[in-house]
């Protein structure tokens, strides 16, 4: 009887939690609805690789639960944050406050990512950032809902960098994007390259969206240096490759290292100026036939193959739907809680576990732009040289910086 | 320090130089017979950028009309384009300001920057979009025995030169130019001896927009066309106009091309100086020479 009576208080307890607060401790979904948010740069220098490809990533991976949740709508809004800090985070502050958003995926610039996920993490949101690569977003300035997914600057030179050195590259100056992105990587890259025995000889800031890289590149050409590390992204890295062929660095004799490099970049360069650049990555779509299956149905839609960002945006929002049906509530800390206790296993990843930083464990590809003569289609272009397991890879979590674990 | 270096960078800050000068030029004719701060001036360049692209890549798309306007081609549409626009805004706009003091003339100026600069962003990305046409001759790289330079570019530093010396020779050393400098010194003298004056104004102001529009066409290949990149490039033309003296035909261009390659020269002796190098000689002249350096004292 007691019995009873005290059930019938905890429903109308849940109900009243429910009606009271976006994120109810109670069961359910909040809002009859899981709402997911795509923030990226829809229009600039990143656009190209996560952009408007993530936002259709995102609505393949509903479509392919199945639309709904517990019989409710699975809904999905996007925006774009214009490469802009307060602009992104006054999107986030918008959705999370009025539109009832779940989850924000995307992300795609350290600068926004690192506002957006300390905002989303005050509000109890979980972020799942997979665009943007700084390591503070699980490192110091971790959140206890902010998951990093797809690749981080720490990752970036492991396998890049530690072949080049290997290869003779001792000598290294940096092109650096001039905001926390390039810092972080810049530092990350100079680490591995002093840890070898290389050294750096100089290093130069430009501004994010330079059109025009050719004094830094003769800066690059005058230090003397053997290899020319850029530390920046997207249509930065395209413009510096580019030009860097237009005044013959590499013929000149020095060599590029691309510290990031997406496939729609060597796309965008073509195989004459990209070939032999290597670079890493966490996915090709040709990896494997479930990769290459996954990516031909985003080409037929897209009209291009997906960045490991857009294919990691696919399985971000699916593995975080799994996740909200296993728990059977979207409230943020019952998910975030079920996402840790998962083996996430889909054509983008074999294995990954994402630990209490928030990072997501898995194994990254050192690649290499192949040849036009090696190229057997339009966007046959990149050779898996060698695997880098996840623990070489990333900062173990027993090294992590993160307050959350002291 | 290898003089391979100095000379390289010295070419590059030639290359900016030549747009200074160009856009400096327009300001500073501009300013010579209108006495207007024409604020607008960044967005005539940018607005000449993408005439040329959108000539080549939207004609069909949304004009419906299935032509496509080469780089050739841009080279003279544009500059008539822009030039057409800024003989609207005189007419329209600038004409009723002329008997008020320069900041109406330069918020009027600023107005329209604004909103064709909103106007633009909005269709375009502010990133940039890359110009698809250079033309194959154009595309290729030339040794220079210490570096190796991109053709476009040193076809760039040439035309702009050539352009920039032939309107100081109209200017100076012609009949239509000495008119154009007589209405300048004294408007209403020149009236009484039959010129008309004010189309003559008119005119100067759609060949000043003429000039930054034709300066925004040679820049597209080089940068990325983008609603912005106006907007990053006046203000050191201001500071440009500033030290050279304002209304000085040859002072502008002669402070564009000194400052393009002091600026230049600046990266290879301390980069991080490079972008107020010109900034911190604007303040040296406006303190020991506020005329300018080839203006007149009034």
């Amino acid at each position: 009887m007691v019995k009873q009576w005290m059930k019938g208080l905890a429903g109308v307890a849940g109900v009243i939690g429910l009606s009271c607060s976006l994120n109810a401790t109670a069961g359910g979904l909040s809002n009859d609805t899981v709402k997911i948010g795509v923030l990226s740069d829809m229009s600039g220098v990143y656009k190209a690789l996560e952009g408007p490809g993530a936002r259709l990533a995102a609505k393949m991976a509903i479509d392919d639960f199945g639309g709904t949740m517990m019989g409710k709508k699975i809904e999905l809004i996007s925006a774009d944050h214009q490469n802009k800090a307060d602009i992104g985070a006054s999107i986030a502050r918008e959705w999370i406050d009025s539109k009832n958003v779940d989850m924000i995926v995307g992300l795609d610039n350290s600068a926004v990512g690192l506002a957006v996920q300390g905002l989303a993490s005050d509000k109890k949101t979980i972020t799942m950032a997979t665009g943007p690569a700084t390591a503070a977003l699980t490192e110091a300035q971790c959140s206890k809902y902010g998951i990093h997914y797809v690749y981080d600057t720490h990752a970036l030179p492991v396998g890049t960098a530690t072949a080049i050195v290997k290869n003779g590259g001792k000598k290294w100056f940096f092109i650096t994007a001039d905001y926390t992105f390039g810092h972080a990587l810049q530092d990350s890259t100079s680490a591995v390259v002093k840890n070898l025995g290389g050294e750096v000889v100089g290093s130069v800031n430009a501004p994010l969206g330079t059109t025009d890289f050719s004094s830094y590149l003769l800066q690059a050409q005058a230090s003397g240096a053997d290899v020319v590390g850029l530390a920046n992204a997207g249509q930065d890295t395209v413009n510096s490759i580019k030009q860097a062929n237009q005044f013959r660095i590499v013929q000149s004799g020095q060599k590029l290292a691309g510290m990031l490099v997406f496939i729609t970049d060597v796309k965008s360069m073509g195989l004459d100026i990209a070939k032999g650049l290597q670079f890493t990555t966490a996915f090709v779509w040709n990896q494997s036939d479930e990769a290459k299956k996954w990516s031909q149905r985003y080409y037929d839609q897209q009209g291009a193959m997906p960045t490991m960002v857009q294919a990691g945006v696919y399985s971000a929002v699916l593995h975080y739907l799994e996740a909200v049906k296993a728990a059977g509530t979207d409230n943020s800390d019952t998910v975030r809680k079920q996402l840790g206790e998962m083996t996430l296993n889909d054509f983008f990843v074999k294995d990954g576990k994402i630990v209490a930083n928030g990072l997501m464990m898995h194994d990254m590809y050192l690649v290499k732009v192949k040849t036009p003569e090696e190229s057997k289609s339009d966007w046959d272009l990149l050779e898996v040289v060698s695997r880098i397991p996840a623990d070489q890879a990333y900062i173990p979590v027993s090294e992590s910086a993160c307050p959350l674990l002291k | 320090m290898p003089i391979s270096v100095i000379l390289a960078q010295a070419l590059l800050g030639l290359n900016v130089g030549v747009f200074y000068a160009m856009l400096s030029l327009g300001l500073a004719v501009i300013f010579g017979l209108l006495n207007i701060i024409n604020f607008a001036h960044g967005a005539m360049y940018m607005l000449g950028a993408f005439v040329a692209l959108i000539g080549y890549s939207y004609l069909e798309q949304w004009f419906g009309i299935s032509a496509q306007i080469g780089f050739w081609g841009s080279l003279i549409v544009a500059p008539l384009v822009v030039g057409a626009l800024g003989v609207l805004i005189e007419r329209t706009m600038l004409k009723r300001l002329y008997d008020l003091d320069h900041i109406y003339g330069l918020l009027l100026t600023f107005g329209i920057t604004l909103i064709l600069q909103g106007l633009f962003s909005n269709y375009f990305n502010v990133a940039g979009t890359p110009y698809p046409a250079t033309p194959d001759v154009l595309n290729g790289v030339m040794n220079l025995g210490f570096m190796y330079f991109p053709t476009y570019r040193i076809f760039a530093i040439v035309f702009s030169l050539v352009v920039c010396f032939v309107t100081w020779y109209v200017i100076e050393h012609t009949r239509l130019g000495s008119r154009l400098r007589a209405g300048v010194e004294n408007p209403q003298l020149t009236q009484a001896f039959g010129i008309n004056v004010p189309v003559m104004i008119t005119l100067t102001f759609g060949f000043g927009a003429a000039l930054a529009g034709l300066a925004g066409v040679l820049a597209a290949p080089i940068y990325s066309v983008s609603p912005l990149m106006g907007a990053d490039l006046i203000i050191v033309v201001f500071a440009v106009v500033v030290i050279g003296g304002m209304g000085s035909i040859m002072g502008a261009i002669l402070s564009g091309l000194a400052l393009g390659l002091i600026e230049g020269l600046t990266k290879v002796i301390y980069p991080p100086a490079a972008s107020t190098v010109i900034f911190f000689l604007m303040v040296l002249v406006l303190l020991f020479r506020p005329a300018g350096l080839f203006g007149k004292e009034k």
